[in-house]
C-alpha cells in the first residue's frame, strides 16, 4: 500500500498519497451530517450519524453541523432543532419547493451548492437508497473521494478522516484516506453507528441558503409514491431479538425452523449473503455489511460461518449466539456463546424448550 | 435505441481465500463471474430492445482477461462488447472508473450510434459500493435514476422514459427525459438462457478493445491509481475478540436446554425481556 513520501510528491506523482493538502483546500473545516428527512420524517441513521459526527469533531476541535433539505414548512426547521439535541452546534438549511420530493438532481444541486460555498472538512450521509444516490452524485460533481458503508470512523493523528470498511467481498477490512480532496466523504448504513443520548438543548445557529432552482430546471417529475405496507417493512434493524441462518441450514425449506424460533422469542428473522445470493430469501432479510446491520439484545445465527462482512453487521449485538457444525467457523471468533451441533436438529429442540421456559416464567410471574 | 451496459468481472466470492499469513487476496485459482449484479441490467437492456429495436453495446473495463465476461454476455445476445483495458487504468477507485467508463461511453457514442440508455447493476460483489452508476451519471450529465424496480414506459420519439424505483420505504414512479443511466435493482427480472445461434456468434465475435488513447482519453493522470482521491492506507483482518466465545457442552441437560442455560446466565435480564416480546409486545 501506498507510503507517504519522505519529501512532497512532484507534480504528476501519485495524487493520493501527497501529503501536502492543496492550498485552496486549507479552508475546508467542520464536520457535516447530511439529515435525511422525507415528508417530516427523520431516518435515524442521521441520529446516529450526529453521534459519530460529534466524536470526529471533538477530536478536530471544530463544529458540527446539520444539514437539513426539504420543502417550506416540511419539517425543515424541526429537524434541524431536534438535530442539536443530537449534538449539532449549527445547521445549515435549504428549504425549496423543488426539494418536495427526494431527486437526485435538485437535491445533489443543492447539497453541492453547500458544500462549495461553506467549505465543510468532512461530509457524513447514511448508506440508505436516498444517501447512496446522493452521495456518489454529489462527490463525481464535487471530484473528491468518497467511502461507501464505512463501519468505522476515525480522525488520524494528521487530521486526515479514516474511514475503515470491509473489502474484497467482506473477507478483509481496509481503512480508506481522502487526503488531498475535501471534503471527505463517507456513508455509514443505518445501526453501524450506536444512537446517541437525547439531550434537550437549543441549536446554536441556523443558517438558511437561499436556493434559485426552479420546477422547469428539473427534468425528472414524481408521478407518485407508493409507501411501503406496514405488513411488508421488515423491522430486522431495529428489532431487540433477531435470529438468522445460513448456507449451513442446507435448505430454502429448513428456513420454517429460524422463522419458527424467531415467533416463539417475539424476534425478527434474517440470514446471511450466501442465502440471498442463492435465492432462498429475498435480499431486505440479508444481514450483513451490504445487507442490514443490527443491535439487537440477542442474536443467534444459526448455520453461519461468520465471514467478515456477517461480522461486521451483527458485532453491534449484546449477545451473539452460534450454532454451526464446524468448530473452526470465523463466527466463535466474535460469538459470545457458542455451540458446535447441526442447527437443523437443534432448532425444534431450541424452540420447544424457549417456548416452555418463556411460558414457565410467565406463570410464575402471574402466580406471585 | 442504442443501450450500453457497463459489467464487471469479478472473482466468485464463495471461492475467495485469504493468506493466512500475508493477509493478502489470494487471487490464483479463484474463477470470475460477471458480476450477479450486472445479469439484471443486461436482460433488462435486452428487453427493451427486443420490443423496441436497436442495439444494446456491453461495456467493461479491466484486464485483458476481462474478455471471458463479455464473450459471457454476448451469448445472452448483446450486439457488441467493449473492452477497456490499458496500465493506466490500474488502481482506479470509484471516481477514476467513472472517468474512464464515462470517456468509453462518449466514444462508443460517436463510435457506434447515440446512446440513450446506459444501464449498471446495482452494485458489485467485490466493492459494493454503488458509487459508479451515478458517477457515471454526472460525469456525462445522464438522468440518473437508481434502484430501478420496473420500466414502465419508453417513448423513443419523444425520448421520455417511465420508471418505478425502490426508495427509503416506498416505491417512487417517475417520469424523466433520455438520456438516463439507470442502476437496475436486483430480483427484477431472470436473465435469459442465450440461444445456440447467439452461443455460436459469441465464439466467434470479435471484442472491440480499447486503451485510453483509444477511447479518447488525454488526460491518463485522470486515471487508475493517479486519478484517484482516495487511497487505501492499510488492509487488514479484524482481531479475535479479547475473550473467546464460551462454548456449551451439553452434559446431563439436552444441548437446546444448555443453550439457553448458558444465554441466560450471560444476560440475566434477557429473560424478562424475551417473556415481554414473546406476548407479542
Amino acid at each position: 500500500m501506498a507510503e507517504a513520501p519522505k519529501k512532497p510528491a512532484a507534480a504528476g506523482g501519485r495524487a493520493g498519497t501527497k501529503k501536502e493538502l492543496p492550498e485552496h483546500f486549507k479552508d475546508y473545516k467542520h464536520v457535516w451530517v447530511f439529515i435525511e428527512q422525507e415528508r417530516g420524517v427523520v431516518h435515524p441513521v442521521s441520529w446516529e450519524l450526529l453521534g459519530a459526527g460529534r466524536d470526529l469533531a471533538n477530536k478536530l476541535g471544530v463544529d458540527l453541523a446539520a444539514v437539513v433539505l426539504g420543502a417550506p414548512g416540511g419539517g425543515v426547521k424541526e429537524a434541524a432543532a431536534e438535530a442539536s439535541c443530537y449534538g449539532a452546534d449549527l445547521a445549515y438549511i435549504v428549504e425549496s419547493d423543488v426539494l418536495t420530493d427526494y431527486r437526485n438532481e435538485p437535491y445533489a444541486r443543492a447539497m453541492t451548492e453547500l458544500v462549495n460555498t461553506y467549505k465543510p472538512e468532512i461530509l457524513l450521509l447514511g448508506a440508505t437508497t436516498l444517501g447512496r444516490d446522493l452521495a456518489g452524485a454529489v462527490a463525481t460533481t464535487l471530484l473528491t473521494g468518497l467511502t461507501a458503508d464505512s463501519t468505522a470512523l476515525d480522525v488520524d493523528t494528521d487530521g486526515s478522516l479514516a474511514a475503515t470498511r470491509p473489502t474484497f467481498g467482506g473477507s478483509l477490512l481496509c481503512t480508506i484516506y481522502t487526503l488531498n480532496y475535501r471534503p471527505q466523504m463517507a456513508t455509514v448504513r443505518p445501526r453501524v453507528m450506536s444512537m446517541p443520548d437525547r439531550v434537550e438543548r437549543p441549536l446554536g445557529r441556523l443558517i438558511e441558503h437561499t436556493f434559485t432552482m426552479v420546477e422547469d430546471d428539473v427534468v425528472t417529475k414524481v408521478l407518485s409514491f407508493i409507501a411501503d405496507r406496514e405488513s411488508d417493512k421488515s423491522s430486522l434493524a431495529y428489532a431487540d431479538v433477531v435470529v438468522a441462518g445460513g448456507l449451513g441450514l442446507g435448505s430454502p425449506e429448513n428456513f420454517q425452523l429460524v422463522r419458527q424460533l424467531a415467533s416463539v422469542l417475539g424476534a425478527e428473522y434474517g440470514c446471511s449473503r450466501p442465502v440471498v445470493q442463492k435465492g432462498w430469501l429475498p435480499a431486505e432479510r440479508q444481514i450483513g455489511q451490504t445487507g442490514k446491520t443490527i443491535r439487537p439484545r440477542l442474536y443467534i445465527a444459526a448455520g453461519i460461518s461468520g465471514a467478515i462482512q456477517h461480522r461486521v453487521g451483527v458485532e453491534g449485538a449484546d449477545l451473539i449466539v452460534a450454532i454451526n457444525t464446524d468448530k473452526n467457523a470465523p463466527i466463535f471468533d466474535f460469538a459470545h456463546v457458542g455451540l458446535v451441533t447441526d442447527a437443523v436438529r437443534l432448532l425444534p429442540a431450541l424452540t420447544e424448550a424457549f417456548r416452555k421456559r418463556l411460558s414457565a416464567s410467565t406463570s410464575e410471574r402471574i402466580a406471585s | 435505441m442504442h443501450i450500453v451496459v457497463c459489467i464487471k468481472q469479478v472473482p466468485d466470492s464463495a471461492q475467495i481465500r485469504v493468506h493466512p499469513v500475508t493477509n493478502t487476496i489470494m487471487r490464483q485459482g479463484v474463477p470470475t463471474i460477471i458480476n450477479p449484479y450486472d445479469l439484471f441490467a443486461i436482460e433488462e437492456a435486452l428487453r427493451l430492445r427486443d420490443k423496441l429495436g436497436g442495439q444494446v453495446t456491453i461495456l467493461t473495463m479491466g484486464p485483458p482477461m476481462a474478455e471471458d465476461t463479455l464473450r459471457k454476455a454476448l451469448t445472452f445476445g448483446a450486439d457488441r462488447a467493449v473492452l477497456l483495458t490499458d496500465r493506466f487504468f490500474a488502481g482506479s477507485d470509484t471516481l477514476a472508473t467513472t472517468f474512464a467508463l464515462a470517456a468509453a461511453i462518449r466514444k462508443i457514442g460517436d463510435t457506434f450510434g447515440p446512446v440513450d440508455i446506459v444501464f449498471t447493476g446495482k452494485q458489485t460483489i467485490d466493492g459494493d459500493t454503488a458509487q459508479v452508476g451515478p458517477g457515471i451519471a454526472k460525469r456525462l450529465g445522464l438522468t440518473q435514476l437508481t434502484y430501478v424496480s420496473r420500466i414502465a414506459d419508453v417513448d423513443g420519439e419523444a425520448r421520455t422514459i417511465k420508471v418505478e424505483r425502490r426508495a427509503e420505504g416506498g416505491v417512487q414512479e417517475l417520469a424523466t427525459k433520455m438520456p438516463c443511466l439507470i442502476t437496475m435493482l436486483e430480483g427484477t427480472n431472470e436473465i435469459r438462457r442465450g440461444s445456440m445461434n447467439d452461443a455460436l456468434r459469441a465464439s466467434r465475435a470479435e471484442i472491440v478493445k480499447w486503451s485510453a488513447a483509444d477511447a479518447g482519453i488525454e488526460d491518463t493522470a485522470k486515471c487508475g491509481l493517479r486519478g484517484s482521491p482516495t487511497i487505501v492506507k492499510k488492509v487488514f483482518a479484524p482481531s479475535p475478540r479479547a475473550t473467546k466465545a464460551t462454548m456449551v457442552e451439553p452434559g446431563d441437560a439436552t444441548p437446546a436446554e444448555a443453550l439457553i442455560a448458558e444465554i441466560f446466565k450471560q444476560q440475566p435480564e434477557l429473560e424478562s425481556k424475551l417473556m415481554t416480546l414473546a406476548r407479542g409486545y
